[in-house]
């Protein structure tokens, strides 16, 4: 990363910004051929039940070398984390090693189909069940389900799951508490899964508030939702009382994985008290986001959670592995088994690292997050100035008060030191929040750069504010207007004579 | 470890800096009582070397598709990907991004995602699309939500020559009270018409799959008719592989179009990951779950991409969410729309035609041997067909496995009342010789 030169993003072809694959569409251009029909041809009409295609797809006419061409210059005007320093809090946005890229495209993995006889696919159930083993040991949950696709997909299951157990016990519940700290796909996930909803307040410290906690809590109370460490990057000291008041109503405790990356090998939501859980493998264990996923998110459980996770679940029976569905299973959440490719880059990356190797992740991600705190504190309020596990949260309100510069603006200045902005606006307790999750695979170097801009743009926040209100300059487009997009959305290509 | 570039000595100036003598001394936040007092029960790590050697080991003893020909379908497909795909999706600035919540340098995957919900809507004959789902059976029990708040009912009708593990994912989706699920009979294969007539009233959706789950194609003139009538939303799952020979849904008046993404440029991996894909009609945009992105200006005029319509999502609306879906499948999608421009509309239209002519080519024979029959007679297909096997057909399908052939699948696994019927896929993929010495080998047991 430079500290000065900016986002090495942008095409110089003024022509190519915006230009669809569609506007470069020639009549009858041609990428991919097709080997010549070696069975007789079929009158399709007939074949079809007179349901056969009249208009075709308008879909672009291109070679191969457009194609290229195109994404060439579309993978130049984004950025990744091979790009540069992405700390993004709760995004967990590490370095993915190249070698799962390699590991989930071997033939054996990606090129079986999901129905073919079991006794074909020993080799990825055995990997799946080898999964299922890491992520209980890690978590002290022992039994887990690979399947969801995504956190909040896990979120859905693992609620379901919890649904599921107390009406087993014949007992109906309504809501589910969640704290004023919690990620948006907590209270969407409630909602789905047909609870309501209540938030339960922090502590001065960050944490739950145990009175607010006890007070909300009754038998008609289903679970409680919590992140650990929370999304302030701290450690809910209280976190054995949380549990066991939430036991203490009959109400199980759901813990959000999407910090999992500061306690591994240190502590484990099982030894917590957490009934159940979610991974993010796309954090935690380095499986890249992909501009938005595929991420996974399998749900590890206790035991007596366990006969209602949804099937099937890997098992190693005398006759190898095998694909069974747990005795009361929710039922699938989705079809097949999981997004296998990306559970075997996750397998992948934990056998590299190994369990030592996953402790010192940990450490090295809260160590590394706790010097940019300790870099940036002065220039910027610290709302929580207690140690950080492996992130923290700033806030812009010195900025927005004294110089009129607001957090979005400090974030958009940070593009032009080649830097992704950090998660802005979020905690949502935390006003004009800056949420800063370093990780561990970044050096030194990175760091200090990154703090060094930082602190370079709370100084031209007080000298220059309106050069922060025209940030960024360096980037491929600059500011959208975004009420546009709204108020007169274009969602797909329309062709000239067209709509 | 390697993927720490922090060395021991600049570890020290870190904790110098941050005021501490140990690392352990900022773990002491946790309290005493839930510490891990040992190291994690996990193999050592291991080399890249050692690494790729023990995954290659895991691999081998699979059975991949280049070892085998394959008839496998139900509801994902060995279709051939080309070249260009895998080099797009191994592009770093794509695959290492995050969900491009900072426009100005995620251009390229808001454009792609654009240029995704525009073949899209283009396969599907619908207004909208959204940025991609986890997988078809999500999008579809998605799609029953959607129905459910729009028409303001509970009950779904589901055909029940949907995938049976669509169903069940739906099923799963309703337990939490807010759905309830109707299943309307099949005769021959395709959905009843009489027995959907009786279960419509009240319905916020009819639900059904075209081709089904058995490969068949279903009367949607009729079932859109049906949906009309009892005021029901009409959503149709659909294999885009196959929006090349077949109609679009919304010639049969489809409000919701789903289906899984896998057969366009992802590798079958196991079932996943492929994507979901979900389109609609304008009308039902502000209900949509999910990301969409819209085309803008920015302040120079410029055109540019960006994430729109969030008001619906779950990080501002939070419990009051059109979905609580943030993940989505955007890298998966982005391989279809490569898949797609590279074979064009010509292109599209003539794997569907190989996939329809090999597929008809193959039954035909099969039935010609004596050894099978059509389990639904008379119900058209497009590239997957259901049979029924003379004699023991798990003992057929182990003995053609040892002479290299995958052959189809085996439906008791979903039902009793399937016992014996073997469903068949045929892509692009199959040669006429493979085909040719299936039926010989099948016809010689």
């Amino acid at each position: 990363m430079s500290g000065t030169k900016g986002v090495s993003l942008g095409d110089p072809r003024p022509a190519e910004v915006g230009r669809l694959i569609f506007e470069r569409s020639t009549a009858c251009a041609r990428c991919t051929e097709m080997p010549p029909l070696d069975v007789p041809e079929i009158d399709l009409d007939a074949a079809l039940a007179q349901r056969s295609r009249r208009d075709a797809p308008l879909l672009p006419e291109v070679t191969e070398v457009d194609l290229a061409r195109h994404y060439e210059h579309l993978a130049s005007v984004n950025f990744g984390v091979d790009s540069g320093f992405y700390p993004l809090g709760s995004c967990t946005m590490k370095y993915n090693p190249k070698v799962d890229e390699v590991a989930c495209r071997m033939p054996g993995f990606a090129g079986v189909h999901p129905y073919q006889p079991l006794s074909t696919v020993q080799g990825l159930l055995e990997l799946m069940h080898g999964l299922q083993e890491a992520l209980g040991e890690i978590s002290g949950l022992p039994h887990v389900s690979l399947q969801p696709a995504a956190g909040a997909h896990g979120e859905f299951t693992g609620l379901m799951c919890i649904r599921a157990y107390h009406e087993a016990n014949g007992d109906a519940r309504r809501r589910v508490l969640i704290p004023d700290s919690a990620h948006g796909t907590n209270p969407a996930t409630v909602a789905m899964c047909g609870y309501e909803v209540t938030t339960i307040p922090s502590d001065e410290r960050g944490g739950v508030d145990l009175d607010a906690l006890e007070a909300a809590l009754d038998t008609d109370v289903a679970a409680l939702m919590l992140t650990n460490p929370n999304t302030l990057g701290l450690f809910d000291e209280n976190i054995e009382r949380i549990t066991a008041f939430v036991h203490g109503v009959g109400a199980l405790a759901y813990c959000d994985g999407a910090n999992l990356n500061a306690i591994l090998g240190k502590a484990r939501p099982g030894d917590m008290g957490f009934d159940v859980m979610h991974i993010n493998l796309h954090k935690t264990f380095g499986t890249p986001h992909g501009g938005g996923g595929p991420g996974a998110g399998p749900v590890a459980v206790t035991e007596k959670v366990a006969p209602f996770l949804p099937g099937p679940v890997v098992v190693l029976s005398p006759e190898g592995f095998r694909l069974v569905a747990p005795e009361r299973s929710i039922g699938r959440v989705r079809s097949f088994y999981g997004n296998v490719g990306v559970l075997v880059r996750a397998y992948a990356y934990i056998r590299a690292v190994g369990g030592e190797g996953l402790r010192a992740v940990a450490e090295q991600a809260v160590l590394s997050a706790n010097y940019l705190k300790e870099r940036l504190k002065g220039a910027y309020d610290l709302p929580y100035d207690r140690p950080c596990m492996h992130e923290f949260v700033l806030s812009g309100r010195r900025q927005k008060r004294e110089n009129g510069v607001r957090t979005l603006d400090l974030a958009k200045r940070l593009l032009d030191y080649g830097v992704h902005p950090p998660t802005i606006y979020f905690p949502l307790i935390v006003e004009e929040a800056i949420m800063i999750e370093p990780t561990e695979t970044e050096g030194v170097e990175t760091l200090d750069a990154f703090a060094d801009a930082m602190l370079a743009i709370a100084e031209e926040a007080a000298r220059d504010p309106e050069a922060l209100h025209a940030a960024p300059r360096s980037t491929p487009v600059r500011r959208l207007d975004e009420a546009r997009a709204v108020k007169d959305p274009q969602l797909r290509y329309a062709p000239p004579c067209l709509d | 470890m390697r993927f720490i570039p922090v060395t021991p000595a600049q570890q020290a100036e870190m904790l110098r800096a941050v005021g501490v003598s140990t690392i352990d001394d900022l773990f002491d936040v946790i309290p005493e009582a839930v510490r891990l007092r040992r190291p994690l029960s996990l193999p050592d790590g291991l080399s890249e070397l050692e690494l790729i050697r023990d995954l290659q080991a895991l691999a081998a003893k699979d059975l991949d598709s280049s070892r085998v020909v394959s008839l496998l379908g139900a509801g994902c497909y060995d279709h051939f990907i080309p070249s260009i795909v895998d080099a797009v999706v191994s592009k770093p600035e794509f695959f290492t991004a995050y969900t491009p919540y900072q426009p100005e340098i995620s251009q390229g995957t808001l454009q792609a995602i654009f240029e995704y919900q525009s073949m899209i809507c283009q396969l599907t004959g619908m207004d909208v699309s959204n940025a991609s789902m986890y997988d078809g059976a999500t999008a579809m029990a998605e799609a029953a939500y959607l129905a459910a708040s729009v028409t303001k009912r509970r009950k779904v009708v589901v055909a029940d020559t949907v995938h049976p593990e669509w169903l069940e994912t739906l099923r799963t989706y309703s337990l939490a009270g807010t759905l309830e699920i109707a299943t309307a009979a099949s005769r021959g294969g395709v959905v009843d018409a009489e027995s959907l007539a009786e279960s419509v009233a009240d319905a916020a959706a009819v639900i059904v799959a075209d081709p089904n789950f058995f490969g068949n194609l279903e009367d949607l003139t009729a079932i859109g008719g049906i949906a009309k009538s009892g005021g029901a939303l009409l959503v149709v799952a659909v294999n885009p592989m196959l929006a090349g020979v077949l109609a679009p849904p919304s010639e049969y008046g489809a409000d919701v179009v789903v289906g899984e993404g896998q057969p366009l440029g992802n590798a079958m991996s196991f079932g996943g990951p492929g994507f979901g894909f979900f389109a609609c009609k304008s009308d039902y945009l502000r209900r949509m779950p999910g990301r969409i992105v819209g085309r803008t200006v920015d302040v120079d005029g410029r055109p540019a991409f960006v994430l729109t319509m969030q008001t619906r999502e779950q990080h501002i609306r939070r419990e009051k969410a059109t979905s609580n879906i943030c993940s989505n499948q955007a890298l998966c999608a982005l391989a279809a729309s490569v898949h797609l421009a590279s074979l064009g509309p010509a292109g599209l239209a003539e794997v569907g035609r190989a996939c329809v002519a090999k597929a008809h080519y193959l039954r035909d024979a099969l039935v010609e041997t004596g050894r099978f029959s059509p389990a639904f007679p008379d119900a058209p297909f497009a590239h997957e067909f259901a049979l029924a096997y003379v004699g023991n057909a798990r003992e057929m399908q182990e003995a053609m496995l040892e002479r290299g052939f995958l052959a189809g699948l085996e439906l008791s696994r979903f039902s009793p009342e399937l016992s014996g019927i073997v469903l068949f896929a045929v892509t692009e993929k199959r040669t006429r010789g493979e085909l040719d010495r299936f039926v010989e080998e099948v016809a010689s047991l």
